[in-house]
């Protein structure tokens, strides 16, 4: 307990008593650094299409490539290293679901903190808006919002955004109604304070471990709906190939047992979220007051 | 929720008529009387709270799916002389205004037309009509599939949390929240299709025709086909009722109910049977009936994959086409659906729990 005299190291040394979440954090950080560094480690550039050889198509794992090196994981259609595909791949999921994340906890949180403050007329259409979409399933939108916004990145991340910020605003609602009876808010109401002020310097720090544990899950989310949507082809455009893609692409070799092409990034993403997800399991149970010692 | 049992009354129910004394006849009676007028004025509030949002999703799902694509380029043969043009263009009331069209569309949809399929020329209704049953039939055995085993698993996991078969129950939960659905999908082809063998990779087989509607699962070859598709599509909503049944199991295992219970000398079968179904049985029911809906959404993936010729592979293919009747319709049905289910779920709670429409009333 000796390093435990800040909040963050005292949450740290929880933290470290969960061996399966340390592990599970420690393979989050690690595909982060892996995707951060794909162009620098990945053993071919999946993109330039000069490099690539349609004699090296779907070979299985262990090939030896024109290009003279191991396909460790073996060579999709168009004869792409599948690791290196992986990895940018990885590279894409990862930045999607980062940049979907944090617009949909800052949008949502500012909405539903700024509707439990605000109260009356705000509060009802605000929140009436927000119950309305939680009651569609969360892909649906994002089909339909993809499906009208058309292809690209900035389209799939504002329809991401769009089916995800309703859980935030949910979840901030629920923490600022409960904390803007609390004294200390009254306190610095009472005081020549500005409104947003108290609202974002006060009311917002304190409804943030909530949204902490919303926002780790639907990271996880929003890499799964992305990969999901790029999956039917209503994700990101072809050039920019990311893991769901991948998937897709190679699922017309299965039926002829060439599996790898679909398998290993399908393995990939999964290890990525359900990772993300461990970790997430563990932050909620710490911060969860019920289950603290 | 908590009342007592066949055998024994609970000691929360052995409490209750001392309490009800305590209120005295008179405030029962004022209670009644209130709560009379504001749960009428609560539910027409309501309903007329859900016509707003079907009419709002409507405007927007035409507006929106209006800004997706130029249906004259789907329509029109790049070749076509000016005549057949002008003829397709007058025919669809594509020359129009977007808000005579949406009138126009708001008047045929009152008399049950959604209009005609760009790409089969065939009338909306029929052709949504035609792929419900494949859908509704996947969705009901996913559902019916997911409850009646995850249930039992998630009761057992509550009963006895710390034997590692529990354990590993829990772990399958968590796999089944956090892997995709499209890639458990793939998994499965590839090992019971293509190795193994033993079932179909997609399609409905043969079907038979009951009151005019064609099924699958009435033939022993369309059960194989529905095999696959229906676990795909019921793992994710496995792992959530045994979440469900394990939360509540615990909950309830703990309470004086069960210590009583067993001071009593039940049997631990009896125990469970009796006190922990019927307890857990409320939120249960109300997350089947919310599921239904929202598994027909996710439908859509577990049709492509499986190529399952339901509702879902509907939607993605008139999406690609830019069959636009086909989407306004299947999107504004969703709508309705959703917001019918939601409308019956908050009067059902509203009937069970008074104080939500005095609440709401006020």
């Amino acid at each position: 307990m000796s390093a435990a005299s800040t909040p963050l190291g005292r949450f740290w040394a929880d933290f470290r008593e969960s061996r399966v979440a340390v592990a599970a954090l420690v393979v989050v950080v690690a595909i982060v650094l892996l995707a951060v560094a794909a162009p620098l480690i990945a053993p071919q550039n999946p993109y330039d299409l000069g490099g690539l050889s349609l004699l090296d198509a779907r070979r299985p794992p262990g090939h030896v490539g024109s290009g003279g090196y191991i396909h460790v994981l073996g060579t999709d259609a168009q004869g792409r290293d599948l690791l290196s595909a992986i990895l940018y791949g990885l590279q894409i999921s990862v930045q999607i679901g980062l940049m979907a994340g944090c617009v949909a906890l800052a949008a949502g949180a500012a909405l539903g903190v700024t509707a439990a403050y605000a109260g009356g007329m705000v509060e009802t259409v605000v929140m009436r808006i927000v119950d309305l979409q939680l009651s569609f399933p969360a892909i649906l939108l994002a089909l339909v919002l993809v499906a009208l916004l058309g292809q690209g990145k900035a389209q799939l991340v504002t329809a991401l955004v769009a089916a995800q910020y309703a859980y935030f605003a949910r979840t901030a609602y629920g923490a600022a109604t409960a904390e803007r009876r609390k004294d200390y808010i009254e306190a610095a109401t009472a005081t020549p304070l500005s409104r947003r002020r108290i609202v974002f310097r006060h009311l917002l720090p304190n409804c943030m471990p909530p949204l902490i544990v919303v926002a780790t899950v639907q990271i996880a989310n929003s890499i799964s709906l992305e990969a999901t949507l790029s999956f039917l082809g209503l994700g990101l455009p072809v050039t920019e190939p990311s893991l769901g893609m991948l998937i897709a692409n190679g699922f017309v070799y299965m039926m002829s047992g060439r599996y790898w092409i679909s398998v290993y990034p399908g393995i990939a993403l999964i290890v990525l979220i359900v990772a993300i997800n461990l970790v997430g399991d563990q932050i909620r149970d710490q911060l969860n007051p019920r289950l603290r010692r | 929720m908590w009342g007592g049992s066949a055998i024994l009354p609970s000691p929360v129910a052995l409490r209750c008529p001392a309490q009800r004394g305590y209120e005295g006849p008179v405030e029962a009676a004022l209670i009644t009387r209130e709560s009379r007028t504001p749960m009428t004025g609560y539910v027409i509030q309501r309903c007329l709270q859900a016509v707003v949002v079907m009419f709002a999703m409507s405007v927007i799902v035409f507006v929106g799916v209006y800004a997706v694509g130029n249906p004259m380029d789907v329509l029109i043969p790049l070749d076509a002389p000016q005549d057949v043009r002008a003829f397709i263009i007058e025919r669809f009331g594509l020359d129009r205004p977007l808000w005579e069209q949406y009138l126009i569309f708001l008047g045929n949809v009152a008399q049950g037309d959604f209009g005609r399929s760009f790409v089969y020329a065939t009338p909306v209704l029929d052709l949504i009509l035609s792929r419900l049953p494949a859908t509704l039939e996947l969705t009901l055995a996913a559902v019916l599939g997911a409850t009646l085993i995850g249930v039992p698993l998630g009761i057992w996991a509550g009963y006895r949390p710390d034997a590692i078969s529990s354990k590993s129950i829990m772990a399958v939960s968590i796999l089944g929240f956090s892997v995709p659905t499209f890639w458990v999908g793939l998994i499965l082809i590839l090992t019971f299709a293509v190795y193994l063998g033993w079932l179909p990779a997609g399609g409905r087989g043969p079907t038979v025709e009951v009151a005019g509607v064609a099924w699958s699962f009435l033939t022993p070859e369309g059960l194989t086909h529905l095999l696959l598709p229906a676990v795909n599509l019921a793992l994710f909503k496995l792992a959530m009722m045994i979440r469900l049944a394990r939360a509540g199991t615990r909950e309830i295992m703990l309470t004086d109910t069960i210590k009583f219970a067993r001071a009593a000398g039940l049997s631990e079968a009896t125990i469970v049977r009796h006190h922990v179904l019927k307890l857990i049985a409320v939120p249960i029911v109300t997350v089947f009936g919310l599921e239904l809906g929202s598994t027909l959404a996710f439908a859509v993936v577990t049709e492509t994959i499986f190529s399952w010729p339901g509702l879902g592979k509907l939607i993605i293919d008139s999406i690609t086409s830019l069959d636009r009747p086909v989407m306004v319709a299947y999107l504004i049905l969703v709508a309705v659906l959703f917001v019918t289910i939601n409308l019956v779920i908050d009067l059902t709670y509203a009937a069970l729990d008074p104080r939500i429409a005095r609440g709401h009333a006020a």
